[in-house]
C-alpha cells in the first residue's frame, strides 16, 4: 500500500490500514520536511501563543515505526505509472503498489495580480508559512489580509492578540460567504471590529505593489492601503497535478465515487484533494476542507483499499476558533433555506431545514464550547434524515438530545 | 496520598450526562451512566486540553466537544483518532446522596 501525502488524511489512512489488520508494507510519502503535523493550530495557538512555535505532530516517528509505516519525508511523488503499478519519487527511486491512495491535500489559491510570495507577501498553508507570518506580528506593524475566509479571520484574531494592526480586504459584501450563514458571519465580524480589526468589504483589489517601505494595496475604487506585510487567504485549490498527469478524472479535485475510488480502481483519493458524491444530499458532489472529514475519509479509504466497499456517509463537520468564540458547522446549511434560530447567553445556533422539515445543516457560534452539544446532536439528526420538531429546536432550555430518542 | 473528596450531589447530574468538578488546581469530569452508576475521569481531553464536561455522553462514551475525540469514561480507554493517550479514571463512591471521588 502506498499513500501520497502525509497530512491529516494520509496519516490517518496509514494508521487505519494497520488498525484494520493489514500486515503488508505501508509507505507514506510526504513532501514536507517535518513529521506529519496538524494544520488547524497554525492559525490559532501556534500563531497567537508565546511559546516557541513547533509543529503539532499527528504521529511521532516512534508511533509510525511501531505501526510498521515507512515514512518518506521531504519526498515528492512525481508520477504514477498506472500500467506498471508504481510511483516515481523525486530524486530517484520508485515504489510498487497494489493499491494507491492520493491524499495530496490542497494548496492556497494564487491571486494572479500579486507578486511572488517572498519578501512581504505570503500565502498560508504550511508550518513554514506560519513561521514567516508570525515573525511579522509585532505591535506597530500592520498586516493586510486579502480574503475574509476562515484562515484570514483566524489569523486576524491571533495577530490582534500579538498586537499587530490588521486590515482585512474582502471583495464580497460580507465575510465567510462560502458556507457560513449571514447572521453568524455578522457576529464574527462584530467581534473582530471590537478587537480593532479594520474591514474593507465589497471592494475588489486592483493591484498589490511592494515598495521600499512596505506594501501598497490599490483597491478597485482607487483607494490605497499601506501595510507592512500581506497575507493572501482567498481559498485553497485541490492538489491534482499528480492525478492529472496520470490521466485520472478530475471534477473540482480528484473525482472519486462513493467508495473514494478514482477512475482507476486501484487508486483512491481522500481528503482536501478529492470530490465525492454525498448520499445525504442526493449525491451532490462535495469537496470538503475539513480536518475531521480528512480523517474520516482517510480511514474509509484505508478500509476500501482492503476491500470493505463501504460508502462515504459521514456528515460534513467543521470548526473555527476566533478569540473566545468557537464556530461549528454540521451538514450543509446552504441545502436548507428555512431557518430556525436557537439563541441563549451569547450563543446562536441556526438549524437549516428543507421545505419538508428535514434537517440538513446546522451552524452555531458561541464562547468556548457553548454550541458543541447542540451541533453534535444536530449532526446525528442530519445523519438520520430527521424531521425534528421546530418548536423544540427554537427553545434554548429544551434538551436537544431527547430528540435523538424519537 | 489520594483521599476521598465530596464532588457533588447525585441529583446534580442527569442520567447519561456529565458535569465538571474543580478541586484545587485539578479539573475532573463526573459522569452518571444510563444504568445510573457514577464515574470520574480527568476533566480535560488528552488531545487539546478541552473541558470534557461540555461534551456529550452517549452510553459508555464521552465525546470531546472540540474535535470529537471519544473515550470510554468507565475505563478511560481512548477510541481512536485524534486520541493517542487514554484518560485517567478515579474511583467513585456514593454515600447519602453525595458523590465522592478518590484523587
Ligand atoms: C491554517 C489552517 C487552519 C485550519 N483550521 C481548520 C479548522 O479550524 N477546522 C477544520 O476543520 N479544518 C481546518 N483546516 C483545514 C484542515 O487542516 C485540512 O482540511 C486538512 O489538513 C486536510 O488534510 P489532507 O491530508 O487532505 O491535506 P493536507 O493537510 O494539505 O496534506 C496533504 C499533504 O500532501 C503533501 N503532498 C501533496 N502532493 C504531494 C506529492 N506529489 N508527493 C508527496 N507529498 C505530497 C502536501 O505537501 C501536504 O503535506 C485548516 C487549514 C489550515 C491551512
Amino acid at each position: 500500500m502506498v499513500i501520497v501525502g502525509a497530512g491529516e488524511c494520509g496519516v490517518r489512512a496509514a494508521l487505519a490500514l494497520r488498525e484494520q489488520g493489514f500486515t503488508g508494507p505501508v509507505d507514506l510519502i510526504g513532501a514536507e520536511p517535518y513529521l506529519p503535523y496538524e494544520r488547524p493550530p497554525l492559525s490559532k495557538d501556534i500563531m497567537a501563543g508565546e511559546a516557541e512555535p513547533e509543529p503539532r505532530t499527528i504521529a511521532s516517528a516512534d508511533r509510525l515505526a511501531a505501526a510498521g509505516i515507512v515514512f518518506h519525508p521531504q519526498r515528492t511523488v512525481s508520477a504514477i505509472d498506472r500500467a506498471g503499478k508504481q510511483v516515481a519519487l523525486s530524486g530517484g527511486g520508485a515504489l510498487a503498489y497494489d493499491k494507491l491512495l492520493l491524499a495530496t491535500g490542497a494548496v492556497p489559491r494564487r491571486l494572479p495580480m500579486a507578486p511572488e510570495p517572498t519578501g512581504r507577501i505570503a500565502y498560508f498553508r504550511t508550518f513554514d508559512d506560519a513561521l514567516r507570518i508570525r515573525a511579522q506580528l509585532v505591535p506597530g506593524k500592520t498586516l493586510a489580509i486579502v480574503g475574509g475566509g476562515f484562515i484570514g479571520l483566524e489569523l486576524a484574531a491571533s495577530a490582534r492578540h500579538r498586537g499587530a494592526g490588521i486590515v482585512v480586504i474582502e471583495a464580497l459584501p460580507r465575510l465567510l460567504s462560502r458556507g457560513v450563514p449571514e447572521p453568524i458571519a455578522r457576529r464574527i465580524e462584530a467581534r473582530h471590529r471590537a478587537a480593532g480589526v479594520e474591514f474593507v468589504l465589497g471592494t475588489g483589489l486592483a493591484a498589490i505593489e511592494e515598495t521600499a517601505a512596505g506594501v501598497r494595496l490599490r483597491l478597485a475604487d482607487g483607494r490605497e492601503i499601506a501595510a507592512d506585510f500581506v497575507v493572501i487567504g482567498i481559498g485553497a485549490v485541490p492538489e491534482t497535478s499528480l492525478a492529472a498527469g496520470a490521466g485520472l478524472s478530475l471534477d473540482n479535485g480528484i473525482a472519486v465515487d462513493r467508495l473514494l475510488t478514482t477512475s482507476d480502481p486501484d487508486i483512491f483519493a481522500a481528503g482536501d484533494c478529492c470530490s465525492f458524491p454525498h448520499p445525504l444530499y442526493d449525491g451532490r458532489r462535495l469537496r470538503l476542507e475539513s480536518w475531521r472529514s480528512a480523517q474520516e475519509q482517510g480511514a474509509l479509504a484505508a478500509a476500501n483499499m482492503l476491500g470493505a466497499a463501504e460508502a462515504v456517509s459521514a456528515v460534513p463537520w467543521f470548526w473555527s476558533d476566533q478569540y473566545e468564540l468557537t464556530l461549528q458547522i454540521a451538514g450543509l446549511p446552504d441545502e436548507g433555506a428555512s431557518i430556525v434560530e436557537r439563541e441563549s447567553e451569547g450563543s446562536l445556533v441556526l438549524f437549516h431545514l428543507k421545505p419538508d422539515g428535514r434537517l440538513v445543516g446546522a451552524a452555531g457560534i458561541g464562547p468556548g464550547n457553548a454550541v458543541a452539544r447542540d451541533i453534535r446532536v444536530a449532526e446525528m439528526l442530519i445523519a438520520r434524515r430527521a424531521h425534528p420538531d421546530i418548536g423544540a429546536l427554537a427553545k434554548p432550555d429544551f434538551k436537544l438530545r431527547s430528540l435523538l430518542a424519537a | 496520598m489520594p483521599e476521598w473528596i465530596a464532588a457533588c450531589a447525585t441529583d446534580d447530574i442527569d442520567t447519561e450526562d456529565v458535569i465538571r468538578f474543580d478541586h484545587g488546581t485539578q479539573t475532573f469530569a463526573i459522569y452518571r451512566s444510563p444504568e445510573d452508576r457514577f464515574y470520574a475521569t480527568a476533566g480535560m481531553c488528552t488531545h487539546e486540553h478541552t473541558c470534557l464536561a461540555d461534551g456529550l455522553v452517549m452510553g459508555d462514551i464521552i465525546e470531546c466537544p472540540k474535535h470529537n475525540g471519544r473515550f470510554n469514561y468507565k475505563t478511560g480507554q481512548g477510541k481512536g483518532a485524534p486520541i493517542i493517550d487514554n484518560l485517567k479514571t478515579y474511583p467513585v463512591k456514593v454515600e447519602g446522596g453525595t458523590v465522592f471521588i478518590e484523587a
